[in-house]
């Protein structure tokens, strides 16, 4: 029993509206926008989860974001919610809810076997775990998998709405407490854009029971008033429900607003949760401080909770969390705590371990002992008792509630997030803010202030600074706080009682004890310590726990809170909802889709898209029934016989201008270009500073000064962006000017046979016979009436010809050769035939053979290295390395029996091992089956390749269960001398 | 985030740039071929750069802005960016 229950006419929500709920399958009636855990606990659910580990019960032990082990899963229309924290949801009619990690139900949990066999699970169990023999990871990790965790990932996609904004203002105040509030109303009667975000429904809440009053009102009604009257300022936009996530340099700070909890009715467009992205110039942290648990044993079961919590959900809500509460206490605001609660009608006892102290409590009923402690607790599914230890020696005492102070600690996570550290202050037993953050500012509890007149004089004088950082001038006028007072106290947090199943992190189940073992082994520093034991590692990123921890390493390690230190504070400071992160965008924004001048016609032709890179490209055109392989069949046979036309629009285009062109060209590729003439093109090979192969294409010379280079379709940009650094940083003396024109062209290209035949329907100015026109030419003139660069140049190996317009009469293009092609009955064809093409012809691939560690040797191009110039890369392909003749090297590899397919995704493996470990010879990089030659080829990286045609291997698909055996051969499967493109 | 001050844009936020590395590295070989570096020094060149801690010359491309490179100076601590001017005034790469 748990003896809570709700108090008529208490709490913020008097009057509201009582809607239905329902727990684990239990029907419950609640208050709408109170908590789900408010709700929980006025209807007796007193175990609402179950510990990540050992299964333990856990019960609600916070109020807010703190809260570590009140977790439970949401069942939504759009999709459940796992690992939801039962303390910031708000109740609405017809809310689901279920406990998790437990098996049937977190009341009966079979699994709870786990805490019997707790030994078996000491720090760092899982690193100890996963150690020899690696043939039983499986073994374990499906077990551990099965016992150890929370809420099970959704199995549907989220179809809830959610969106983000970006905004700027001049000033953010993160926390609308007494200091928070105050510090707004200064700033925003200067005039400055001011933003006040706080987590909660209501700003004030600390102020709630608070017996001291400002400008002569109670203190929560007076946080009301200031409310009212910022909501008047333009300036001003308040945002509750909202958490200051995350901080970051040059004051962008990430916000993640909660805009409703019920699931949406149709067609409200409401999203559920917006994320801010902010740029503000100045932040006023006032996000207060959390109250600590209290280190004894059996300090996790249900029923234990902060004294702050267990007042907080009477003055809030209304709801008295049990009928006999037991408030460890240690300062005089428990007392304060204490008597509201008895006064409320509970029976409370104070157990406080000073000699003396406030007499409200006793004053207010409850029985109060002095010099006394609580250090252990009983009870199967919630305390029943709990361990008093006092000047008359122990005993066990009946109560339902362990209502605890264990001090504060400032909520310091958006001050240290940006660098900021936090120091040990030993008087007031707290982490405090050490260094001074540029632009930010701590104020109140969470600057260590907690007397309210001061916190609210410091709220003042620091929005005043804050102004004239900004240069406004603010009036410097505080508010009157009478019989304020600092009350807080470090508690009874001074000793440690207990060390097995006395918890430091409540939700992963890391106790007293495993702090010890780490140190014992050797851990000192509480970032290893963290990471061993995974304390404060959970989604409350350890609100709770983590001082707790800081606390039992010190002791362990026999020294200073000082000299342990924190961890290091990181974004977010709550756990974001997935949703709100990716926010309003469909799966293809995430990612820009460029789309060539011709898509439509495309899409027209029935052609099958494919994703390369950054643009929509067509990978091939299916005619009726036809399978991939047959479009693709059909295609390539089409070029090799007769006509085809292909969108090329997404090749890299550069526009080079200069009298020191040919200078330049000569320092970026390897290959000479002193004897270009104007109208002619040339391949250039381009590499890295490391010698490695970067891009390749042909820069064709319109003019003396006028040069248009092409790059591969992926390295556009990645080309523009290293050439203007040579040029803006290293060559300023050449006289060489780039333009990106990649977006400005459509570009289509004629190959095969008939290639010339179709053009030369369509060419005006300029001649197209073989002479007028060589291979690797370049004219300019018209095609079908539209302005045209014609580039005589080939990479499927038959004659061809790429014909660039202005992207704006693309489609016109298109339309105009496919018609002059008519007589030829020429069609399209896509991405996947120009594969098969240049494979046959056994053109590398930027991205495929060339993968970021070949070298011009290895790709068979060293005829393609200058000896008489010097060019980026060239000191590096003197590294001894790089003619190793062991590199892998390209070969073509064909199936030994030819009517065999290769299996994808091959290596290549000796036959009489292949099973080998490290056995692999290299590995197949691009194969198809060509149509051309009626079998399965290849290209591929093989060690030492070059030497070793001839050679017979396997390839070898472990993934697939295939072996074929393969013949290593020179990689030109079709045409080698190149005689059909240059005739 | 941080917030870049592009001389020939304004102020963008970081993710409309790219990084390009420390602009006080100077460049094996001249950068042109003419001042030729053993194996060596040209290893150490590509391989061996600084971490330094505290301000720091850096290379920035404004990707999608400008797309002119910028030489900051920035303290890697605190990210404070103490200047941002075009790599054709600065940078010794
Ligand atoms: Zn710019």
């Amino acid at each position: 029993m748990s003896g809570a229950r709700r108090i008529p006419g208490a709490g913020l929500l008097a009057g509201a509206p009582p809607v239905s709920f329902c727990f684990d399958g239990h029907r419950h009636t609640g208050v709408a926008g109170e908590s789900l855990a408010a709700a929980l606990i006025a209807n007796g659910e007193r175990v609402v989860a179950r510990s990540f580990k050992y299964h333990r019960p856990r019960g609600v032990m916070g109020i807010g974001n703190e809260e570590p082990g009140a977790l439970v899963t949401i069942a939504r229309p759009t999709g459940d919610e796992p690992n939801v924290r039962a303390t910031t949801v708000e109740l609405y009619d017809g809310l689901e809810a279920r406990g998790q990690n437990a098996w049937p139900s977190v009341r009966f949990d079979l699994t709870a076997v786990n805490d019997v066999l707790s030994p078996l699970f000491p720090a760092g169990f899982y690193y100890k775990t996963f150690m020899e023999p690696v043939s039983a990871w499986p073994f374990y990790e499906r077990m551990i998998r099965r016992i150890a965790g929370l809420g099970e990932v959704p199995r549907v996609a989220d179809r809830e709405i959610y969106t983000s904004t970006h905004a700027h203002a001049d000033i953010l105040v993160a926390g609308g407490g007494a200091a928070g509030l105050q510090a707004a109303l200064i700033a925003a009667r200067a005039g400055a854009r001011v933003i006040l975000a706080d987590e909660n429904p209501w700003f004030g809440l600390g102020l709630l029971g608070e017996t001291a009053t400002i400008d002569g009102l109670p203190a929560h009604d007076w946080a009301r008033e200031v409310g009212k009257e910022l909501a008047q300022f333009e300036n001003v936009t308040l945002l509750k429900r909202t958490s200051v996530a995350g901080r970051y340099e040059q004051g962008f700070v990430i916000l993640c607003q909660n805009l409703r909890d019920a699931p949406p009715a149709a067609g409200d467009p409401m999203p559920r949760w917006r994320l801010w992205k902010l740029r503000v110039k100045q932040t006023i942290i006032a996000t207060g401080a959390i109250e600590r648990p209290l280190l004894f044993a059996n300090n996790d079961r249900p029923g234990v909770m902060t004294t702050s919590a267990a007042v907080g959900y009477l003055d809030r809500y209304g709801v008295l969390v049990g009928g006999r509460i037991m408030v460890a206490a240690g300062d005089d605001a428990a007392h304060d705590a204490a008597a509201r609660l008895a006064r409320a009608g509970a029976q409370v006892t104070v157990v406080d371990s000073r000699d003396s102290g406030s007499r409200i409590a006793l004053e207010a009923g409850a029985s109060v002992e002095w010099r006394a402690r609580a250090v252990n607790t009983r009870g199967r599914a919630g305390v029943t008792t709990v361990r008093i230890e006092g000047s008359a020696g122990h005993r066990w005492v009946p109560a339902d509630i362990v209502a605890t102070s264990g001090g504060w600690s400032p909520a310091l996570h958006l001050y240290a997030q940006t660098g900021g550290k936090p120091v040990w202050d030993d008087t007031r037993q707290m982490f405090i803010p050490g260094t001074t953050e540029q632009g930010a500012v701590t104020v109140g509890a969470c600057n260590g202030t907690f007397d309210l007149g001061a916190a609210l004089g410091e709220a003042t004088s620091a929005a005043v600074k804050v102004c004239e950082a900004i240069r406004l001038t603010a009036a410097a006028r505080s508010p009157v706080a009478e019989n304020s007072h600092d009350t807080a106290g470090a508690g009874q947090w001074s000793e440690v009682r207990g060390r097995k199943r006395c918890f430091v992190d409540i939700q992963n189940d890391v106790t007293v004890a495993d702090l010890d073992l780490a140190v014992q082994e050797g851990y000192r520093s509480i970032e290893h310590v963290k990471r061993y034991t995974t304390l404060g590692m959970g989604t409350d990123q350890g609100k709770l726990g983590n001082v707790n921890g800081v606390k039992a390493i010190a002791e362990a390690r026999g020294e200073a809170m000082s000299a342990v230190g924190t961890t290091r504070f990181r974004p977010p400071y709550v756990p974001l909802p997935m949703g709100v992160v990716a926010a309003h965008l469909s799966p293809d924004q995430h990612h820009p889709m460029r789309r060539t001048a011709a898509h439509q016609l495309h899409e027209a032709a029935g052609c099958v898209w494919l994703n390369a890179g950054a643009w929509l490209r067509p990978q091939f055109y299916r005619r009726g029934g036809e399978t991939d392989l047959e479009a693709v069949n059909r295609e390539v046979l089409a070029v090799r016989r007769n006509v085809g036309l292909v969108d090329v629009s997404t090749l890299g285009k550069i526009e080079i201008a200069g009298p020191d062109t040919i200078t330049f060209l000569n320092r970026v590729y390897t290959n000479g270009w002193s004897t270009l003439k104007v109208g002619m093109g040339r391949y250039g090979l381009m590499l890295r500073e490391d010698g490695i192969v970067f891009d390749d294409g042909v820069t064709m010379r319109l003019g003396e000064q006028h040069f248009v280079m092409s790059t591969t379709s992926s390295g556009a940009g990645a080309v523009y962006e290293w050439l203007t650094m040579l040029l803006e940083t290293r060559w300023r003396d050449l006289r060489v000017t780039l333009m990106p024109v990649t977006e400005q062209w459509f570009a289509a290209a004629l190959a095969g046979p008939k290639a010339r035949e179709v053009l030369g329907r369509v060419a005006e100015g300029f001649e197209v016979s073989n002479d007028a026109f060589p291979f690797m030419g370049g004219r300019v003139g018209r095609v079908a009436g539209i302005p045209a660069r014609v580039f005589r140049i080939s990479f499927s190996g038959e004659l061809s010809y790429e014909i660039n317009v202005p992207a704006d009469r693309g489609e016109e293009l298109w339309t105009a050769l496919l018609d002059a092609g008519r007589p030829e009955e020429m069609a399209p064809y896509g991405l996947e035939s120009m594969g098969v093409l240049r494979l046959e012809k056994g053109h590398f691939v930027i991205g495929r053979e060339a993968e970021g560690r070949t070298n011009p040797y290895d790709i068979g191009l060293g005829r393609m290295v200058s000896t008489k110039k010097w060019f980026v890369g060239k000191e590096a392909l003197d590294f001894p390395e790089m003619k190793n003749p062991r590199r892998r090297q390209l070969v073509g590899v064909v199936p030994a029996n030819k009517t065999e397919r290769l299996p994808s995704s091959a290596h290549l493996v000796l036959p009489e091992a292949p099973d080998k470990v490290g056995g692999s010879q290299g590995w197949v990089a691009s194969m198809a089956w060509s149509p051309t030659l009626d079998h399965d080829i290849a290209l591929a990286l093989v060690e030492g390749g070059h030497a070793r045609t001839g050679e017979r291997l396997l390839a070898y698909a472990p993934i697939a269960g295939k072996k074929v055996a393969v013949d290593l051969v020179a990689p030109h499967f079709y045409d080698p001398d190149g005689g059909r493109q240059s005739g | 985030m941080l917030l870049i001050s592009c001389p020939f844009c304004g102020e963008r936020p970081e993710d409309e740039f790219g990084f390009g590395g420390d602009a006080s590295v100077r460049h094996q070989g001249g950068g042109d071929g003419t001042e030729p570096a053993s194996v060596e020094q040209y290893a150490d060149y590509l391989y061996l750069r600084d971490n330094p801690k505290g301000r720091h010359a850096e290379y920035w491309v404004h990707r999608y802005g400008c797309r002119r490179w910028l030489v900051a100076e920035r303290d890697t601590v605190t990210h404070e960016i103490f200047s941002v001017k075009s790599a054709s005034e600065g940078g010794t790469g």
